[in-house]
């Protein structure tokens, strides 16, 4: 299992509270990370990704134990900490005021 | 005893204000989707307690939430609470929030761009709902005014949008370009009297009617004049803030623009300008009383680079003669120091035998007035700024 922390609207509209557990299959990337977390909270689709593009939303942001990862290529192996689930991987809503 | 639910929208989230008929104590239940800007909520006129909300974020992008109890309770259509996640072949479902653009063969003009503010071609791109209009007839059917202009349809209670391409592709929409709150298809009105005819209004590109239940479209801007585009009266290019109609007469349409109040007597072919005594004619909404479809309440706003009352007094006009000869009604609003904006969507009027008319401001307040104007009184006071007020009359 890894760990997912969400943004705090995301967590509302998902109806959970703190950190999500998920199952990925296969190598842990933030491609699959984002597959399995939609699949399983499908009401997060869109919110993330662009719903028609696929592609990060501008003002978000992925982190990997202390890394910014938001621009490395989606299918790149996240570290083996996030793998195993002994390090959460983040989703981040950029600061931009309000 | 009749009962008045009063949707109001807000940059944090949506409220609902309720009232009994004499509407002078008011429930208010909310925040709704707290911390999400809520653009518009409004329910079926044939299902009053099927609600349909859009909540939308620059960080999220678009949810769209619908009610069936009359906003007790909220569910994204694609994916209803306790329901599985997945159709039957294992398809994710959340479909309710996605809004793809047409770009298929069948609409024989695929356009790939409108006008940037700067004239150069800019891509269409999907940004929020700024409107919902449920059918006049069928719970399930309902209409979204989108920012960059166009209009969705669903017929599945909002679980999934179809593009209406024939207004984006009718042949201007390639000069369209946005106004300064982006490029929003923001008014959507349906005929009581004829389902087949829809009329829309686009910031900045103007009005535009079907007279095919949203197949074909042609713009209606005949006698706008707009000093801020270099063909003063072109066919498209203007800014319409917003049109109402009223049910009894809806071949009379009532427009407030960037600048100017307009009227037109034919269903939007032609229009000629109602401004009258009023003390600036820029303004937002624009308003038909329930039962006098010559009674028509504007806001003035000072003009469109200071978006405050004139003055400082909050004063909602009122004509009686269809425009032209117009009567500020100032009772119960603040009078100095106000300062507050009246969005676009941010009045509606309810069907009571005594009117009610209601407004919401940037500054968090909704007014209520229960005599068509004559007095005012705040329902609420300090929301977050309002950006949309919707009214249902229950019986």
């Amino acid at each position: 299992m890894i760990s997912v922390v969400l943004p705090a609207h995301l967590r509302a509209l998902a109806g959970v509270n703190g950190d999500l557990e998920l199952e990925v299959n296969g190598p842990v990337t933030r491609h699959s990370i984002l597959d399995a977390l939609e699949a399983r909270y499908p009401m997060l689709r869109g919110t993330i990704r662009d719903h028609v593009a696929g592609e990060r939303r501008p003002m978000l942001r992925f982190f990997a134990c202390g890394e910014d990862v938001t621009h490395e290529p989606a299918d790149s192996l996240l570290p083996s900490e996030v793998a195993t689930g002994a390090e959460p991987f983040y989703i981040i809503g950029a600061i931009a005021g309000g | 005893m009749s009962t008045v639910r009063v949707l109001v929208g807000t940059r944090k989230g949506a409220f609902i204000l309720t009232s009994d008929g004499k509407r002078e104590k008011w429930d208010v239940s909310g925040p709704h989707f707290a911390g999400w800007e809520i653009y518009h909520v409004k329910g079926s006129t044939v299902d009053p307690n099927r609600i349909y909300a859009s909540q939308t974020s620059g960080w999220f992008g678009q949810i769209i939430q619908r009610s069936d109890d009359g906003g007790k309770t909220w569910f994204q259509p694609g994916t209803p609470a306790g329901e599985p996640t997945t159709t039957p072949d294992g398809m994710p479902k959340g479909e309710s929030n996605k809004f793809a653009y047409d770009t298929s063969a069948e609409t024989g003009k695929p356009l790939t761009t409108h006008q940037f503010y700067d004239g150069t071609p800019h891509p269409w791109e999907f940004k929020r709902v700024w409107h919902l209009e449920p059918s006049l007839d069928d719970p399930g059917t309902v209409y979204a005014g989108v920012e960059d202009a166009a209009l969705f349809r669903s017929t599945n209670g909002g679980q999934s949008w179809e593009e209406l391409p024939g207004l984006r592709g009718h042949g201007t929409g390639s000069q369209w370009q946005p106004g300064a709150g982006g490029m929003c298809l923001h008014s959507i009105l349906l005929d009581p009297k004829d389902k087949n005819r829809i009329f829309v209004a686009i910031s900045a590109a103007g009005a535009f009617r079907s007279d095919d239940a949203g197949a074909t479209w042609k713009p209606i801007n005949k006698g706008l004049h707009s000093q801020y585009i270099p063909d003063q009266t072109a066919e498209v290019g203007h800014c319409v803030h917003h049109i109402a109609l009223h049910p009894a007469d809806s071949k009379v349409l009532f427009m407030q623009k960037h600048w100017d109040v307009m009227r037109s007597n034919d269903a939007g072919d032609s229009w000629h300008e109602i401004s009258g005594n009023l003390p600036t004619d820029f303004g937002f909404v624009i308003d038909v009383h329930a039962h006098e479809p010559e009674t028509v309440f504007v806001v003035p706003i000072k003009s469109d680079g200071e978006h405050f009352p004139p003055d400082g007094k909050l004063r909602v006009y009122r004509s009686r003669t269809g425009g032209n000869e117009w009567e500020a009604l100032t009772n119960g609003l603040p009078q100095s120091n106000c300062y507050v904006n009246v969005l676009r969507d941010a009045m509606a009027v309810d069907s009571l035998d005594s009117c009610g008319v209601y407004f919401g401001t940037t500054g968090g307040q909704v007014y209520a007035s229960a005599n068509g104007g004559d007095s005012w009184a705040p329902i609420v006071r300090d929301l977050p700024a309002v950006l949309s007020v919707e009214v249902q009359t229950l019986t």
